[in-house]
């Protein structure tokens, strides 16, 4: 039997509904559709009246949660597309965010935003929004990369005090399978060297760190060795982790699939600049998408974000330095 | 003996009037003074960042705190002194966000109307407009999936307020899941500086109610009885079940925006029609005309007795202190955090 990454994400919705009465599912077209994506397939039937339609509203629903919260309840919401959630942003980085700060009560909530490019869907369907809600105090965001983080770190975040946003790669739902779903995990916080090299670091997350091990493959032939770190978390950074990687390695490329100012790629060259200067045998690199709207045709979309082609050709640059 | 019972039924109405009369009134000078004084503090300096009055409104923000009893939730804004008071804010406080003490729920980490305390079931507002009122609907949702029965929620608006896209989402929310939620807005002919007519095209904001498919009402927000009886109205029928309820007060705002404003913007003419009457004034030559002056007179001194102590108080208070401060924005991501920041 195997278990897709959307399965994964479904499961741990189940798990942590079945376990923690406090959680409920709040959502567009969640309820007995069972969400866009199917990531909530069953869950009306089982848990009657814990599986809640929204109506379109993404900023009352991210609004609605925080009430819920404070009242000591584990809403998650979904999103049907991250792209969607710039409605909700007020709530989520002015209420959400800010709650335990003013107040000393935590605000435990999930916001989960099917994230990422995938084939036709074009700039209002693709987007990679982690940036922007690291970017403020007060939210803890997660990008999973691999089917069992998917699980754990989904159940993780519904047992978090702090709010959550849980960017899931649509890209990795259906394709990305594995044996069984995991016993055991790596917390949530930690990043994880997925791939180990003595040559170059490459620091990515959420599905580039697929096309970063393809890319190390294809350098082993050329006699280099990558290690590929997996943030899993971008927000806090586990800057240990990539420091020490680049403690071995002396070279680092940062891969993003979002734009290219700011965001996650950036704060880790920024942090292993100021803080492991002396560690680096060549200048940092970062390789992001394109500065434009994400593309419609694949043929533009496939140049638009980064590949294994283009992490390796980024590589070898750093690695020829 | 039907006559009896009628008669002790009526006796016993008008008790409860002029006790729900009488926690008004005594909110609305509370609030009245506590304000007067917060204009003194932040002219003589003392407080830093903006004021925000409720001059004018105290009749109909205090006549929802006194329509809402303890379990419930309120969610006010910025001109809701009166509701807040009535609803069991301590006035130490108000004073305690104003001024920055460490020993208010907000601990100085946010100051002036942007304070609630979640044990008592304020809700601590943010400045954008409308946001609150989801996030309440989201409360009574946890309420109600929780079990628990018979608790109402009441948000406060202004007219501004419901030009908001988060207005219109919460109350349409609200209204899809039934919830027992009271929607007050404050109607005081401006937005800051935008009067109406550069604010909504509709004839009245209380048509709004129609809309969205829940209860409206309209109020003379300068008639203290009458703020009383339409609150207490709306509060009981969103405990018995009938959905959410719009409530449109129309009133005049008796200061500026905030202490900074003149509000010489305001037309002269709404100033000297009904709808620029004070509240407080209204309440206060009624209570002479029926034989009340000397009870009012004696609520006014409390009330000003009371302010004198709370700032007294508040003043001695400790402010917070930059190297003993807690600089974690989440209770989970700290420590991870704190090893990589320089």
């Amino acid at each position: 039997m195997s278990v897709t990454y959307l399965d994964a994400i479904r499961s741990a919705q189940e798990k942590a509904l079945a376990s923690d009465p406090t959680v409920f599912i709040y959502g567009q077209d969640v309820g007995r559709f069972g969400g866009a994506f199917k990531a909530t397939k069953n869950l009306a039937e089982r848990f009657p009246g814990r599986v809640i339609d929204s109506p379109i509203s993404e900023d009352a629903m991210v609004g609605m949660a925080v009430g819920a919260a404070m009242e000591g309840m584990r809403p998650i919401v979904e999103m049907q597309f991250a792209d969607f959630s710039t409605v909700g942003l007020n709530q989520m980085l002015n209420h959400a965010a800010t709650t335990y700060w003013r107040t000393g009560r935590t605000c435990p909530m999930v916001l989960r935003l099917p994230s990422g490019g995938t084939p036709g869907s074009g700039p209002f369907h693709s987007q990679s929004m982690e940036a922007i809600y690291s970017h403020y105090p007060g939210i803890v965001v997660m990008t999973p990369a691999t089917v069992e983080d998917a699980y754990t770190m989904l159940l993780e975040a519904v047992e978090m005090p702090d709010p959550v946003v849980f960017c899931e790669h649509k890209l990795l739902y259906y394709h990305l399978k594995s044996d069984h779903l995991p016993e055991s995990a790596v917390p949530a916080l930690r990043a994880q060297v997925v791939r180990a090299g003595r040559d170059v670091t490459c620091v990515t997350y959420s599905a580039m760190v697929h096309e970063a091990v393809a890319a190390a493959k294809e350098l082993v032939e050329e006699g280099y060795e990558v290690e590929v770190v997996d943030l899993r978390t971008v927000k806090p950074l586990d800057t240990d982790t990539i420091l020490a990687s680049v403690a071995r390695t002396g070279r680092l490329l940062a891969v993003g699939e979002s734009w290219p100012w700011g965001g996650a790629s950036a704060e880790v060259v920024a942090r292993v600049a100021a803080e492991g200067f002396e560690l680096l045998d060549a200048p940092p690199k970062r390789l992001n998408a394109k500065d434009t709207p994400i593309p419609y045709h694949p043929n533009l979309w496939a140049a638009h974000r980064p590949t294994a082609v283009r992490i390796a050709a980024a590589l070898r640059e750093v690695l020829r330095y | 003996m039907a006559i009896r019972a009628a008669a002790a039924a009526v006796r016993s109405i008008q008790e409860g009037t002029d006790a729900r009369m009488e926690r008004l009134g005594r909110a609305m000078l509370r609030a009245r003074l506590l304000e007067e004084k917060l204009g003194s503090l932040y002219r003589a300096g003392r407080i830093v960042g903006g004021v925000y009055l409720g001059r004018g409104q105290e009749a109909l923000s205090g006549a929802g705190g006194v329509a809402l009893r303890k379990g419930d939730i309120f969610a006010p804004l910025i001109r809701d002194m009166a509701g807040r008071l009535a609803f069991g804010e301590p006035m130490e406080d108000a004073l305690r966000a104003y001024l920055g003490s460490r020993l208010g729920p907000m601990k100085g980490r946010d100051g002036n109307i942007h304070r609630g305390d979640l044990s008592r079931g304020i809700l601590p507002m943010i400045s954008h407009l409308g946001a609150m009122v989801s996030t309440l609907a989201g409360v009574l949702m946890a309420k109600r999936m929780k079990g628990e029965k018979r608790k109402v929620g009441l948000t406060c608006a202004g007219d501004g307020a419901t030009s908001t896209g988060s207005f219109h989402e919460g109350l349409n929310l609200a209204a899809v899941e039934r919830l027992p939620l009271v929607v007050v807005v404050a109607d005081n002919g401006y937005a800051y500086s935008t009067p109406n007519e550069r604010q909504f095209a509709c004839a009245d904001l209380v048509d709004r109610a129609r809309g969205y498919g829940v209860q409206g009402h309209s109020v003379d927000g300068t008639d203290p009885w009458v703020c009383a009886e339409v609150l207490q109205g709306a509060v009981d029928r969103a405990r018995g079940g009938e959905g959410p309820q719009l409530v449109v007060g129309k009133l005049l705002r008796l200061c500026g925006h905030g202490e900074h404003d003149d509000g010489l913007y305001v037309d002269s003419k709404i100033q000297r029609s009904e709808r620029g009457r004070d509240c407080v004034q209204v309440m206060e030559s009624e209570m002479k005309k029926r034989g009340s002056g000397k009870e009012w007179q004696s609520w006014r001194a409390e009330a000003q007795a009371e302010v004198e102590a709370a700032v007294i108080k508040v003043s001695a208070e400790p402010v917070p202190d930059p190297f003993e401060e807690d600089w974690s924005a989440t209770k989970s991501g700290s420590e991870a955090e704190e090893s990589g920041s320089s």
